[in-house]
């Protein structure tokens, strides 16, 4: 138990210095902070990585059960994504958007965390980690999607207004930026889709029915929707640029209620309580 | 030994007396034989742009030195030193370390982060090299300027965004489109920016060009430059969804080109963002344009305002070079100090061998027959003395440049030891560190 808070402290630790560097490397434009940062986002994923694996070895379930491992999981599959981006792409400037974000899921999952009980029966099923990883690795592709059209939207403001910040030279092309957004929507789509439909199948062994239309089976259903369009548009209707980032997020905020503001605000099957069962 | 600079810049001294000072590059070794003749000069290099002429010496006798090389720069372009003398600066010891090093990062350039400068000095330093005027110290001092110009260069972004209104249009259609590799460029009308604003876009990747002009011929002409292809000014606006980038400067006392045409436009694009650059006085683009999604339109003054925003952004890496600098002239001047040390220790130790071979010599006819083994080992004792002797104050003297009361070490060992003065055997400092390597 100890060991999992010291190593959840280091993994938060590199995640935050991660982000002082790359905070760095934007505001006073220092290419080295870059490189540092991108070695404390590898070491971090690395602890984080070592971290969940005692954790199931401890458990004997995929520690994803709870809130606390839900969030720190979503910002491990964050990182790891935004790290094969950058391989790609080489965007110090994402780093400075998609860090935070992940040191934030980290300090409300080390807020949330609470000793493992027993895990609920219903949980208990190898579909539970197929389902939960589809979904988060989903999530980590739009929450790039997310900071990519956050970024389109700061980059094709300066350019209409054509009053440039600091920030203007460091973010990337709206054509880069464009090419995020089209790449992990493709990438997030299908891992999404799988996410629910796994999430379907195995209901339907627990539950015995597919769908039963609980607040965050809705919730995932109207972003599901949300991203279809948008891919949609993409794709047949040439929708790209600034409306495919607007769309990016919405998409992700929705995304985010899915997740988080269904359990904090309604009550369902889906519940993070599920280990009191 | 230190380091001096004199010289005038565009800072300093209008063009009228720049050029008169100016060195022609085909006959260097004049002026440069004639500098180093001057009394109490030992090294020197000429650098001679169309912005600035200096001089850079070594020398341990700084006023005088100076005065004298001010007068060397007066007399040999035959300009009466009362009138030059009024726009010459002077640097020494640190203070010329700094205006060097700043010099060849082109923070004293006329437009910041130029990259000229360091080429021309580096030519200047070719032309000491022939000649043989650029001693131990110039060597290694024109060497570090070179080294930290290119780490200013790599660490921070001065010399990253464009100062011409050309090529800052270039820089815009990259942060629209990444790459113009497979682009297509428009010109509208035929006016001197635009053509070289397009021959920009061509050198940066764009394959296409497509020319409009009212004139037919003219387009055509032109377009024969870039091979690329003339459109007729009667229907160029149907083209229009196949270009990337339009550059227009036509003659047209109204706008050639309305806002719904470019909505309709962007829709046959498929919302395909479209750069416009407007250079024409009257403009010739609706400015309503850059309120569509995906159209960036650009007049003139847009592209000023590029430029002084880039200039601003400049400056600000500017002060992150001079603490680079900053940083760089501490180290230089500790290896500047260094090399006074060292004939001093050189010195030593041969004062001290001097003494030791002297006795032997006495000893060993004293002791007459002595065998090979004795000899040795009374040798390898007394240098071993000698050695013990040295060891404390040879690395209190190596450190001393890191010390605020080194010279008074150097002086002290110099006078107790009787050592002669370097200044009067000036072979021995200067050819010491080539023996080195």
């Amino acid at each position: 138990m100890t060991t999992h808070i010291i190593l959840f402290k280091v993994t938060l630790i590199a995640y935050f210095i991660a982000t002082a560097l790359y905070l760095v490397n934007v505001v006073v434009r220092h290419e080295k902070s870059g490189r540092f940062a991108r070695w404390a986002l590898f070491g971090g994923i690395a602890v984080h990585f070592v971290n969940m694996s005692l954790r199931y070895y401890e458990v004997r379930y995929t520690p994803i059960a709870d809130l606390h491992g839900s969030l720190s999981f979503f910002a491990l599959c964050m990182i790891v994504l935004f790290l094969l981006f950058d391989m790609r792409y080489r965007l110090p400037v994402m780093g400075a958007f998609i860090s935070p974000l992940a040191v934030v899921l980290m300090i409300f999952a080390g807020i949330s965390h609470k000793p493992l009980l027993e895990l609920n029966p219903v949980l208990d099923s190898w579909w539970f980690p197929v389902h939960v990883t589809f979904a988060f690795l989903g999530n980590a592709a739009f929450s790039l999607a997310f900071c990519a059209g956050v970024m389109y939207l700061l980059q094709d403001k300066m350019l209409k207004s054509k009053r440039f910040s600091g920030l203007y030279y460091r973010l990337p092309s709206l054509a880069t930026l464009d090419s995020i957004n089209n790449s992990s929507l493709t990438l997030g789509f299908p891992l999404m889709t799988m996410g629910i439909i796994s999430g379907a199948i195995w209901a339907e062994s627990v539950w015995g029915t597919y769908w039963s239309w609980d607040p965050k089976e809705t919730w995932a259903l109207i972003t599901w929707f949300l991203y279809a369009a948008l891919l949609h548009g993409r794709l047949s209707i040439g929708w790209r640029g600034k409306r495919a980032a607007i769309f990016a997020i919405i998409g992700f905020l929705c995304l985010l209620f899915t997740f988080l503001g269904v359990n904090l605000l309604l009550t369902g099957q889906h519940t993070f309580d599920a280990l009191k069962g | 030994m230190n380091i001096l600079v004199v010289g005038l810049s565009h800072k300093s001294a209008p063009v009228e007396i720049r050029e008169k000072v100016a060195f022609s590059p085909t006959a260097m070794a004049e002026p440069l034989q004639q500098m180093l003749a001057l009394p109490d000069i030992s090294e020197g290099v000429i650098v001679s742009t169309c912005n600035r002429v200096e001089l850079y010496a070594t020398s341990r006798e700084c006023d005088g030195a100076i005065s004298r090389l001010k007068d060397f720069l007066a007399d040999y372009h035959q300009i009466a030193r009362d009138d030059l003398n009024e726009h010459l600066y002077d640097f020494q010891g640190e203070a010329a370390i700094k205006h060097v090093l700043r010099v060849a990062s082109s923070l004293d350039s006329m437009v910041i982060g130029e990259p000229q400068i360091l080429g021309q000095i580096k030519t200047a330093y070719g032309y000491a090299a022939e000649y043989k005027t650029a001693g131990v110290i110039l060597n290694r001092f024109l060497h570090k300027a070179f080294s930290v110009a290119k780490r200013v260069r790599t660490e921070t972004s001065i010399a990253s965004s464009a100062v011409s209104v050309s090529f800052a249009a270039v820089e815009l259609a990259r942060k629209i489109f990444s790459t113009l590799d497979d682009k297509t460029v428009m010109l509208v009308g035929a006016g001197e920016m635009c053509e070289l604003a397009a021959k920009h876009f061509v050198n940066n990747g764009v394959s296409r060009v497509l020319v409009t002009n009212r004139t037919f011929s003219k387009a055509e002409k032109l377009a024969a430059e870039f091979s690329g292809r003339a459109v007729s000014f009667e229907n160029f606006q149907d083209q229009l969804h196949q270009v990337d980038i339009v550059l227009s400067s036509t003659g047209a006392p109204g706008y050639v080109l309305h806002a719904d045409k470019l909505t309709e436009v962007i829709r046959l694009r498929r919302n395909k963002p479209m750069f416009l650059i407007d250079i024409a006085v009257p403009r010739d683009i609706d400015p309503q344009g850059n309120k569509l999604d995906g159209i960036y339109l650009y007049d003139v003054d847009d592209l000023q305002g590029v430029v002084q925003a880039n200039l601003k952004e400049r400056q600000k890496e500017a002060a992150k070079a001079e603490a680079i600098i900053e940083e760089e002239i501490l180290q230089f001047q500790q290896w500047l100090s260094s090399l006074e040390v060292k004939p001093t220790i050189v010195a030593l130790r041969r004062k001290l061998e001097e003494v030791r071979q002297a006795e032997l010599q006495k000893t060993f006819s004293n002791l007459g027959e002595l065998g090979k083994k004795e000899r040795k080992s009374i040798e390898a004792m007394s240098s071993a003395i000698i050695n013990k002797i040295l060891h404390k104050p040879t690395s209190i003297l190596k450190n001393a440049h890191n010390s605020s009361d080194g010279n008074l070490h150097i002086d002290a060992i110099r006078t107790l030891f009787d050592l002669p003065d370097p200044a009067a055997a000036p072979q021995n400092s200067d050819t010491a560190p080539d023996q080195d390597k």
